[in-house]
This record gives C-alpha cells, structure tokens and sequence, in this order.
C-alpha cells in the first residue's frame, strides 16, 4: 500500500470532515447575524422585483412556521447539519415542493461530466506541452507555439468562453451560443444525442481547458528540468536508451508525480471557475441552477448549491490526498 | 556576460517591468480619465441608448457620437464613464483584500511559527481548512442576502486569502529561527516583536509581494464570478457588473461588442499584468530562475 498509512488517511479524512462542517456552519451563521431573517429578506426581495406581494406578512409567518425559524438557534443549528449529514437539503421557495436534492440531482452529472472530461485534457495537454518544452528534440516553432499559448492561463474561464461564444458562435456560426444538447432531442443512450452533447459541450469544456493547462505546463516544466539534472538520466543516456523512451520512462514519470499535489490544491478555483463557464452557456450544470436561483431569490437552492460545491471540491482533494501515497510510494507522510 | 547579469538589480527583470507597466498605464489613465470626464454619465440614462464607440456603426445602423466616444449600453450609460469608474473600483476590490489576507497571514503566520505548540496546531488546521472551501460558495451565499458594496466585498474575500501567506512565512520562520542572527538576536535580549519584525520579515519581502499581487488577482477573479452571476455591488458599475448587464441584455448576439468587450480586455489586461508582476517577482525571490530563464 506505499506510503497510505492509516493516520495519514485519517488525517486527511479529519480535515474532509473540518473542511466541509466549517463552511456549512459560515453558510449557516453568517445570514443569521444580521438583523431580519432570511425569509423576510426574500419576500421583500421578491416585492422590489415584482411589486406588492398579498398579504406578505402572512406568507412569512407561514415559511417561518414551516421551515422552523421561530424555534431556537441551537436548534435550527442541529436540524440544519442533520439534514445536511443525510442530504436533505430542504425544498426550493421559488418551486416550491420541488426538494432541493432533485434539483440539484438533476444538474450534478452535466457538471460532473463536464468537469471530468474537462480535467482529464487539461491535466494530460498541460502536462504534455510543459514535457515537450523543456525537451531538447521538441522543435523550435513548437516551443514557440505552446508558450504563445500561455498567454490564456492568466485569464478567467468566464472571460475565455465570453471571447469564444463571440468567435466560434456569433461571427463563425460554428458551434451553439447555449445549452446542453439539441432542444427537442430526449435524453437516451443513442449516438444523436451523445454527437449532440458533445457538439453543445465542445465551447464550455474548451474555456475551461484553455485556461487551466498552461498551470501544468509551468509546473512540468520546472519538474522536468529538476528531474534531468538526476544521475539515473545520464545513466539512462549513458545506456543509450532511445531519446522519447528516455523522455516518458524516466524524465515524465517522475516528474509527473508532484503535478497531482497540485490539482488537489487548485481544484476549488477550477470548480468555482467552471460553474461561471456553465452561467455564461446557460449548461445545464450547477452554474445554470444557481444562476436561475438567484434571479428567483430561492434562497434554499443558492444554500444547497453551494453546499454540494463546497462537498464536490472538498472530496476531490480528499480523494486526490489519499491517490497520491499509492502513486508514489517513496512519499512517507510524517506526522509533521 | 554572465558577469554583467549577476550585477543587474534582480528588481528590473523583463516581466516584472511588463507587468508594472500595464497596471501602472491602466491605472493612470483611468485616474487621469476621472479628472477630465464626467463619471456622472456612468449613471443610468446619463446618455443616449445602444450607441456604438465614435467611427462605428451598431446593428441598427446608428453611427457614435463623439461626445459618447466608447458608445453607450441599453440603459443609456456612457461605456467611457463606466470604464474609468469601474476599473479602479475592481482593481481596489482586490488590492483590499489581498492586503487584509496578507497582514491576517503576517501575524498568524509568524506567531504561530515563532511560538508553535496548541496554537501553531490551531492555525495550521485552521489554513489547512480554509484552503479548500471554495470562496464562491460561500460568498454566494452571503451576497445573495446581504448585498454589501464594494469594501465589505473585499473584506469578506479577504476571509479567504490569508491560508497562502500563513502557511508560506510560518514555514520560512520554522527555519529562521533556528538561523544564527535569530539566535544572536533573542541572546542580546531583543524584544521577540523586533526579532519577527525587524530581523525576519525583510527576508520574506519578495516572497510577500509575489504573494500579494497573486492574492489581488485571486481576489478580483472571486469578485468577478460574484459580480458575473448577478451578486454584485448594487451601487457600483465595477467591470464584473458591467459584464453581467451586457449578458443579461443579450450584448452579444445583438453585436454590442463594446459593452461586454471593453470591460472584457481590461480585466485580462489586469490578469495579464499581474501575472507577469508575480513571474517577476518569483525571479527575485528564487535566484535559481534567473538562470533558468534565459
């Protein structure tokens, strides 16, 4: 099992847990702080927006009564993380006996989806072009080429899929200003409708790729010259292994390791980076849901949607911490 | 050659001048701009609707004027107002709270490095935590009930920028302190406050800048995603509110490149110029690169 002890998984498991309690209780006070209460708030939200709401009071003595906040803090406090421990994420203001859960249960596998797929080609074109940089046979137009490429690393996702939308869909007509698959099509498991996500998901995946490689590509840059100075590369030249053999058996696999520390370190900001891509496309993902809560001022949802983003990135890390020890087992986690 | 390098003040390398330049002219001329044109018209109705910028034409024919000379957005505010208005309101939003995370970091950082014990296990938790909640999420939350403006904005981003520079100088005083003029200085009684402040923190100057500006645009990016989904300052037309109006109008398909693309350009003009800052920063600190670089 490598270097995955027991207190090690423990730990890591230990801060999972720290991690996505402590934001859940911010999520939980910070609103009550304030003078007034949620509910209140909406209703007179949903006034400015829509003129005079009937009987208002009524309305929130009634949501007040339903959703329990008349009852004492602690013990809101105690339903509010016992619903959370079991998913319960409370039902959505704005459709009203919809639950949260489905909505979000709805929109948690385009987001996945799009996030996996997006990861696997970031981390894998990152990865190859910052190898290929600090290789000596790599041609010099390339080089050129992937740094020029770099420029899109500095900027935010939402910003790359605005120029993309511009280019690729208004002035190009090539792919589709919004969505997630051709409209009339049903959700099957036919070749239609996989070209049609595909097709609908080509801009969002691409902003989110293009401005998270050039991450890894500086990263394995810096790894690969490190990882060339090392005695078994001159041993490896020395035997006169073939220059690509030498490059991916012995430069990248070792240098590819410290890369994956990396992606548990960034993957909040990809994830928070990715939902304002899915706002722009109007995905179907979990930007749109939160995008469409806050027009409806359905403060349930916004609470749940950022709780499951707050689980989804907190379980990447843990996953990636505890991934890492069996990659590399001469990684030996100290207690300190 | 190499003689001639090892001279050269670290301070003045290629992308650290790229970087400070960019800023420096973006900031300037909006503040020059603030002086000689009326930031009044970034209000709403202050000018004719869905102008183009001066020399253009706009889907319906319309040609700019030139007292609007960037156009104007649908609900008649002037694009040359709006930019000189929210483009120092977004760079301060990250600039605040980068310098809020950086002297929360500073003081926790050193403390617990320099004392240890329950408390260096506290902050360490604590930094570990913070690290991976997602700032978005949370603030979402927050600003979906509160709405606060622009300063309270960045403090409560600020909540989120300080587990980097915490976790950076607790780990360089863990070494300090076992340094020789560490020693040297606690043996000649020096008060504990001068020897983190005045013996160690001057080594740490280079890493904290490079820290610092990478914070201010983390911060400006959390902004931004806040401002683009609609949970921006009400009263402030910063460039992420901007943004959001022009999608939420449809600026796109109704070709209005100048609304969302000017505030568009500039913030990844700000992004670009920080990250070339931070690159040049990383040179000072790092001697290695130096070489590496060229």
């Amino acid at each position: 099992m490598g270097g995955l002890t027991l207190q090690y998984a423990l730990r890591r498991f230990g801060i999972f847990l720290m991690t996505v309690w402590l934001a859940s209780s911010v999520i939980f006070i910070i609103p009550r702080l304030a003078p007034g209460d949620p509910i209140q708030s909406m209703i007179s939200r949903m006034s400015e927006s829509a003129g005079y709401v009937e009987n208002s009071e009524k309305i929130v003595e009634g949501f007040k009564e339903r959703f329990g906040l008349n009852d004492p803090m602690y013990v809101q406090y105690g339903r509010y993380i016992g619903g959370l421990v079991s998913l319960d994420l409370g039902v959505s203001l704005a459709m009203f006996p919809t639950p949260v859960k489905e909505i979000v249960g709805r929109a948690l596998p385009w987001s996945i989806g799009l996030m996996s797929i997006s990861l696997v080609l970031y981390f894998f074109i990152g990865n190859l072009f910052g190898a290929l940089l600090s290789w000596k046979k790599t041609p010099f137009f390339a080089k050129i080429a992937i740094s020029a490429s770099m420029i899109f690393t500095s900027i935010p996702g939402i910003l790359c899929a605005l120029i993309l939308i511009y280019l690729f869909a208004f002035n190009f007509d090539i792919f589709p200003f919004t969505g997630s698959y051709e409209r009339g099509l049903e959700p099957a498991w036919t070749i239609e409708f996989f070209s049609s996500v595909i097709y609908y998901g080509t801009l969002p995946a691409l902003s989110v790729v293009l401005v998270t490689f050039g991450f890894w590509t500086i990263g394995m840059r810096g790894m690969m010259v490190t990882v060339e100075g090392e005695d078994y590369m001159t041993f490896g030249q020395a035997k006169g292994l073939k220059p690509f053999y030498l490059l991916y058996r012995y430069q990248v696999r070792n240098a590819i390791l410290p890369q994956i520390t990396a992606l548990a370190f960034t993957i909040g900001t990809i994830v928070a980076g990715q939902i304002l891509v899915e706002a722009a496309f109007a995905y179907r993902g979990m930007g749109s849901v939160i995008v469409n809560a806050i027009k409806d001022v359905d403060y349930t949802v916004i609470q749940g949607t950022s709780f499951i983003l707050i689980l989804i990135t907190a379980t990447s890390v843990l996953i990636l911490d505890l991934i890492y020890p069996l990659i590399d087992p001469r990684i030996t986690f100290q207690k300190n | 050659m190499l003689k001639r390098k090892s001279i050269s003040n670290p301070w003045l390398n290629t992308p650290l001048v790229c970087g400070a330049l960019v800023i420096g002219l973006l900031l300037s001329s909006t503040l020059i701009g603030n002086i000689f044109w009326d930031t009044e018209l970034a209000a709403t109705r202050s000018a004719p609707l869905n102008l183009p910028p001066y020399g253009f034409e706009n889907m319906r024919k319309q040609e700019g004027v030139i007292e609007h000379p960037l156009g104007t957005t649908n609900s008649g505010r002037d694009m040359l107002a709006v930019m000189l208005v929210g483009t120092p309101a977004t760079m301060s939003i990250g600039l605040i709270a980068a310098g809020i995370g950086m002297l929360i970091g500073i003081i926790l950082g050193f403390t617990s490095g320099f004392y240890g014990g329950l408390w260096d296990d506290f902050v360490r938790l604590m930094a570990d935590t913070t690290t991976t909640i997602p700032a978005l999420a949370v603030l979402i939350v927050v600003q979906s009930l509160f709405r606060v403006e622009v300063n309270t904005m960045a403090a409560m981003i600020a909540l989120f920028a300080w587990p980097g520079p915490t976790r950076y100088i607790r780990a360089q005083v863990l070494t300090m302190r076992e340094s020789g003029y560490v020693k040297m200085a606690k043996l000649s009684g020096a008060p504990e406050r001068d020897i983190m402040f005045k013996e160690m923190l001057p080594n740490l100057i280079p890493y904290l800048a490079a820290s610092f500006i990478g914070n201010t645009s983390g911060a400006i990016l959390t902004a931004i995603g806040l401002e683009v989904l609609g949970l921006g300052p009400t009263r402030m037309p910063t460039l992420g509110v901007t943004i959001f109006f022009s999608l939420e109008a449809a600026a796109i398909l109704r070709d209005m490149w100048w609304w969302w693309g000017l505030p568009t350009l500039t913030l990844i003009l700000i992004f670009m110029g920080l990250l070339m800052i931070n690159v040049g920063l990383d040179e000072v600190s790092n001697p290695r690169l130096r070489k590496a670089s060229k």
